[in-house]
């Protein structure tokens, strides 16, 4: 009835675990490791940056996340470090200080594991300093010392011995696959044949994921989790990414980092996409399936599968069922799951030559930001005509959507300029937003309008995202 | 005086890192939540009206008390001393009374074993209300008649006839959004008995002096018997000069009250929902002026959402005043401002103080010459630059130390502004979905609190036998560097390294009646306080050297090398060691009032600043005219920071006061319902810039030339708040390029902050103008 994971290698076996607790509250009030800062308890300033460690291949793979809505028992089986891990000596806390990255010092921490990650060639170690730090905020800098520091530092590998052999030890044990806590069950399956099993057994009970977004329901509307939880963290099964010349598919599991190369080889337009889901510790945290299933009517994923086409499967004991993915979005706060069903994968065709793609998110700020309109462009132009269209947006409707009426006004009719222009006030049809503080309802018809025309400067190569100008 | 030339192995002018910087790096830095906590200490929550304004008919706490883990919950009858926590104008309720006056307002503060249990018990209560019509808007609350204080007015001249006499005129309007301070660290207050009535706080505070004051006065009990204490903030920006001390207060409570230790540390949502925010303002212009773009008269009114109480409004829309000539010298003027009392959050102190807001709209109208003109922005700016014969402000103050107009041409110069003006006009010819614009603004911002009776400051300084240095003093530290640099001043006067010199906690038991770190003035009036009480005991070991070795005080100098007595040399710790056997103070206290500033409120007039600080910045943006998204791509800047004490804590001033001040424009946008909820409060929905929205290509110099003509420590400059007001580069340049999208459909209508929405809003007005 324990939980038993790695600090600094060291084996913790925790007997009494409150499934809602969180690693931060753990880390702080009973480790007493206080180094880790609660800044807004939500996963978006990156004042809690704390790694997991997980075994990949034969080497550890190491994750920076958000502690703050990470839940105790989703260490199960991991190796955790903190900024004390690091000793206050390591060249990423050395060079921060002498290049004045800190100022009042409170995100410095976070900074530090997140530029440790990234240093040690955790998850997601490829992607820009900018993408790499999108998850930690900082008041005071200006971030200009804190990028300097993440451009000069080289690459300083971890000794990952001891770690492997801890980690090893704890999966050839890896003690109990239930926890209770007083009425609290908490069922931590290895394998998607557990997890179905225990699905029909307990269809009531909540899954949770990467806790992206039910960490919040905790820490912030402070909810109490259901009395049956299952941890889903140890289905290394549904981590799969299997690409074809026909297909990307993907298990339920996968992380957004880890699916971010698949995405940008699936197409450009996509990877873009997905580098603006959350901060860097979101995107090595989250789900592809768990931002499905969670059904959230401005999820960025969604929008975009849908216009490319992506198909589900459900797994229901050994049953399992294909279901086209804008299929599964009934209504606000409602999908086609059943009781004891669970996605298990999603697979999306891989987009031919002659499809025009064109993604929008579009938000206040950039990076790490919800959107206010999500639009996903994919039209098949043949012998300049489009023979097919399907576009999909987010933030338009209570659940990702597609265009239909915008979909039946271009189908057939010839891909020019003139053609856009007139099928935009289509979308009048299909959508009647809200105002909501995202934006009003007359800016997000206004601009899914526009997304129309931006579609067709991209297809005629004219730069028409400011982000991708050279410096002034 | 302390502004002589340094010699050159001096800590002085030397770009030394933080003090606490490895120790920040490290995780090690102590903030009030990473104090261990008495075994039985309790947690706080507050209880918060969920009404902007109503009649409170009952509050029924019973399930708050009996939730888990509870252990008291307090109200309003159970204060001891007076419900009063505002900073001078007695209107700042602990606990809501009879009335809630904004939603979020605290009603309650229970208890209890864990901050968990104390946060989901809060939420138990149940209220009755009557609802009563709220005031949410400037206009509706000025419509109504509800003011903090009478319009008030500053200017020269007839106004009226000289704008009527003018031979050109625009009028326009600027709405001007808040902001959110999103300091990294939340409010939070450590409570805890003394002996005999005693209260220990550990405050989160940019202000400890008044925080110990208001418990003292919350409690009924002698500011004596309050010691307040702060060794650094995680962030503060304003946000900590009065909002913290509500909750110090508060958990003083609890604890007087239950004899525990108690905290309070507020959830991020409760935190921006319950305190105050930079003011949302709205500035009408009329301007006359000439051809050539010379202003002859400008009218001004600005009027600001000042919230539910006074606060720091009165100040702060003075200072809106006092910045809305920034640089430029207005012949005839007139100055309104309007002071509306609304039902929302009391808005308070944020970088700037008030100033940004006033300087924007200057801005703002000088743009909108140029364009009636067609002339570059730039010239007309250099046009109305304070000049010899043409320096008196709207507040009767001589400009006398301008180096805006040699700044400004060597920015102009340095960044290329001319050629790049012309690569961005020939961009804007050739594109058709991206838009370019650039633009270079000032900024001359007044340094000295208005309030001329807060320009004081105190230190404490004690040399110990070894030669260690312990030094105190009133500032507080919130990251921006203010410990190290009072430490160089310090270490300079003994000669030795900055090592010695070890920076502490603020205490008000060691620095009484201390100011608040605010106004920029932290280094101007603490680092001349530590300096006169370092100096003191220099002066006592100046005159035991002389005595001790028998030669002349003027033979005595204190160098790197040791202090020399004539031809002889002794250890600066062998000469503590000594002056402590012939019974010398080792130890002196230091004051300092910032000298000749004055101020007459009821005719505005005066020299309220003992200087201005300068600088100016180039920002070059675009913007997508299909979704109003932008991108500042490049910034280059040039500030004045006087004789930088340490350059490297300026340009992190000036860089983080920059990204700040361009969120403040751009990105952070703070929505209220029509019932005057905050709709925008945590990071999910308040959107601070991040690392991305740092333009790739930042220039960041401090003006080499710069020294303070006015004597202050080491003739530097204060260098906390000018630089926000550098991203008024960025809005200007916005502006030019939603004009670009729409050529010839005349000045567009933008207001702040920025937003994509906002953008495409003034293009598509900027087209329905043009029919």
């Amino acid at each position: 009835m324990s939980l038993r994971f790695l600090l600094d290698d060291e084996l913790i076996t925790l007997e009494a675990v409150e499934p809602a607790m969180t690693v931060l509250e753990w880390l702080r009030l009973r480790a007493r490791r206080t180094g880790t800062k609660e800044g807004c308890a939500e996963g978006d300033c990156g004042a809690c940056t704390v790694l997991l460690g997980e075994l990949a291949g034969g080497r550890v793979l190491w994750r920076a996340v958000n502690a703050c809505i990470l839940f105790l028992p989703m260490l199960a089986g991991r190796a955790l470090l903190t900024i004390e891990s690091l000793g206050g000596t390591h060249p990423v806390q050395a060079e921060l200080a002498a290049r004045h990255g800190s100022q009042c010092g409170f995100c410095t921490p976070g900074i530090v594991m997140s530029l440790y990650a990234r240093s040690i060639g955790g998850l997601g170690a490829g992607q820009s300093v900018e993408d790499a730090l999108a998850g930690n905020l900082c008041r005071c800098t200006g971030y200009g010392p804190i990028l300097a520091t993440a451009r000069a530092l080289a690459t300083h590998p971890r000794d990952d011995t001891s770690t492997l052999a801890a980690l090893r030890a704890l999966a050839a044990d890896p003690g109990p696959k239930e926890i209770r806590h007083g009425a609290s069950r908490v069922f931590l399956p290895a394998s998607a044949d557990e997890l179905a099993a225990l699905c029909l057994a307990h269809p009531r009970a909540r899954l949770v994921a990467g806790a992206t977004d039910i960490g919040l329901w905790v820490t912030k509307h402070l909810r109490v989790l259901e009395d049956e939880v299952i941890f889903l963290g140890g289905l290394g099964d549904l981590r799969f990414i299997e690409e074809t010349p026909e297909a990307l598919r993907l298990g339920a599991m996968v992380r957004y980092a880890e699916a971010l190369p698949a995405f940008t080889r699936l197409h450009p337009a996509l990877g873009r996409l997905v580098r603006r889901i959350g901060g860097a510790q979101i995107r090595n945290a989250g789900t592809i399936g768990g931002n499905i299933a969670n059904g959230s009517p401005i999820g960025d994923m969604p929008p975009a599968l849908i216009a490319l086409g992506a198909t589900l499967t459900l797994r229901w004991g050994e049953a399992r069922r294909t279901l086209a993915l804008e299929d599964f979005f009934i209504a606000y706060g409602e999908q086609d799951r059943a009781p004891g069903e669970f996605i298990e994968a999603v697979t999306i065709p891989r987009p031919g030559p002659e499809d025009v793609i064109s993604i929008s998110k579009l938000s206040k700020r950039f990076d790490s930001d919800i959107s206010s309109v999500c639009g996903a462009f994919n039209l098949r132009v043949e012998a300049g005509r489009i023979i097919r269209a399907r576009i999909a947006f987010g933030g338009m409707a209570a659940t990702p959507r597609r265009a239909r009426a915008l979909e039946a006004a271009l189908t057939g009719a010839p891909f020019t300029e003139d053609t856009l222009t007139a099928a935009a006030p289509r979308l009048r049809e299909d959508f009647a937003p809200l105002t909501d503080l995202r934006g009003s309802a007359v800016y997000r018809m206004e601009v899914a309008g526009n997304l129309l025309a931006r579609l067709w400067a991209q297809s005629q190569n004219e730069t028409a995202d400011v982000r991708e100008l050279a410096d002034g | 005086m302390a502004d002589q030339e340094m010699p050159a192995p001096g800590a002085v002018t030397r770009a030394l890192p933080h003090d606490s910087a490895r120790a920040h790096a490290a995780g090690t830095a102590l903030y009030v939540d990473d104090v261990p906590l008495a075994a039985n200490a309790l947690h706080g929550a507050f209880g918060l009206s969920t009404h902007a304004h109503a009649r409170i008919l009952g509050m029924d706490l019973a399930a708050v008390r009996a939730a888990p883990g509870v252990a008291a919950v307090f109200t309003a009858a159970d204060i001891p001393g007076r419900n009063d926590v505002s900073p001078f104008a007695g209107d700042d309720r602990l606990f809501a009374e009879g009335e809630t006056i904004y939603h979020g307002q605290a009603l309650f503060l229970v208890v209890a074993e864990s901050h968990r249990a104390a946060r989901a018990a809060a939420r138990l209560a149940r209220m009755e209300y009557q609802p009563l019509p709220p005031l949410l808007t400037t206009a509706e609350a000025l419509a109504a008649g509800s003011v903090l204080e009478p319009t008030q007015l500053m200017g020269r001249g007839d106004t009226a006839a000289a704008l009527a006499a003018a031979p050109r005129r625009v009028c326009g309007e600027l709405e001007i959004g808040g902001q959110d301070h999103f300091y990294l660290e939340g409010q939070i207050a450590l409570a805890t008995p003394q002996e005999e009535g005693g209260m220990h706080v550990l405050s989160s505070t940019q202000h400890p002096s008044e925080v110990q004051h208001i418990i003292a006065r919350v409690l009924g009990r002698a500011d004596a018997e309050v010691t307040v204490e702060v060794r650094r903030m995680g962030g503060g920006f304003g946000g900590k000069e009065t909002q913290a001390a509500w909750f110090a207060a508060a958990a003083a409570l609890a604890a007087a009250k239950t004899g525990r230790q108690v905290k309070i540390r507020l959830d991020r949502d409760d935190d921006m929902i319950m305190t105050g925010k930079r003011h949302e303002f709205t500035a009408v212009y009329d301007a006359g002026f000439d051809e050539a773009g010379v202003l002859h008269a400008v009218s001004l009114e600005l009027a600001s959402r000042c919230g539910c109480t006074a606060d720091l409004s009165h100040a702060i829309n003075d200072r809106a005043m006092f910045h809305a000539d920034n640089c430029y010298f207005y012949p005839a003027v007139s100055i309104v401002s309007h002071r509306a009392r609304t039902h929302t959050v009391s808005a308070t102190a944020f970088r700037g103080f008030g100033g940004p807001q006033g300087m924007l709209a200057a801005e703002r109208m000088i743009d909108h010459v140029a364009h009636e003109l067609g002339l570059d922005p730039l010239e007309v700016r250099r046009r109305n630059f304070y000049a010899p014969g043409r320096d008196m402000t709207p507040y009767a103050m001589r400009v006398t130390d301008n180096i805006a107009p040699e700044l400004v041409a060597e920015l102009a110069r340095s960044s290329d502004y001319e050629g790049r003006r012309a690569a961005v006009a020939e961009w804007n010819r050739a594109r058709r979905v991206i838009k370019k614009g650039i633009a270079l603004t000032p900024v001359k911002f007044g340094i000295s609190f208005t309030t001329t009776h807060l320009n004081q400051g105190g230190a404490l300084v004690h040399v110990y036998t070894d030669g260690s240095i312990l030094l105190n003093h009133g500032g507080t530290e919130m990251g921006q560097g203010l410990m190290i640099k009072v430490a160089q001043v310090v270490a300079d006067v003994f000669a030795v390294p900055v090592e010695t010199v070890r920076v502490c906690a603020t205490r008000t038991d060691k620095v009484p009646n201390t100011s608040a770190t605010a106004a920029s003035s932290g280094t101007d009036i603490n680092g001349m306080a530590a300096y006169n009480a370092a100096e003191a005991i220099r002066q006592r070991l100046v005159a035991f050297a002389s005595r001790q070795f028998s030669v002349p005080e003027e033979a005595v100098r204190f160098t790197p090398a040791g202090v020399w007595a004539g031809a002889e040399r002794v250890d600066f710790t062998e000469l503590c060691r000594l002056a402590y056997f012939n019974r010398v103070s080792l130890s002196a206290n230091g004051f300092y009032a910032t000298p000749e500033i004055h101020y007459d409120r009821k005719t505005h007039t005066g020299r309220p600043f003992f200087y201005f600080a300068y600088g100016a910045a180039v920002s070059e943006v675009a913007i997508d005219t299909l979704t109003g998204e932008h991108k500042v791509l490049a910034v280059d800047i040039l500030h004045d920071a006087g004789r930088s004490l340490n350059p490297a804590i300026d340009l992190g001033q000036v860089e983080g006061g920059f990204v700040q001040g361009m969120g403040w424009l751009t990105t952070e946008e703070l929505v209220f319902d029509a019932a005057g909820r905050l709709l925008t409060h945590a990071p999910s929905t308040y959107k601070i810039p991040t690392a991305s929205d740092r333009p790739a290509r930042m220039e960041i110099r401090l003006w080499a030339a710069g020294r303070n003509p006015s004597p202050t420590i080491h003739r530097s400059k204060a260098v906390g708040e000018p630089p926000l007001m550098l991203a008024n580069s960025v809005f200007c340049a916005l502006t030019a390029a939603v004009a670009a999208a729409v050529p010839g459909a005349g000045f567009p209508r933008l207001d702040a902050p920025a937003t994509p929405e906002r953008i495409l809003a003034a293009i598509a007005e900027l087209k329905a103008r043009h029919g």
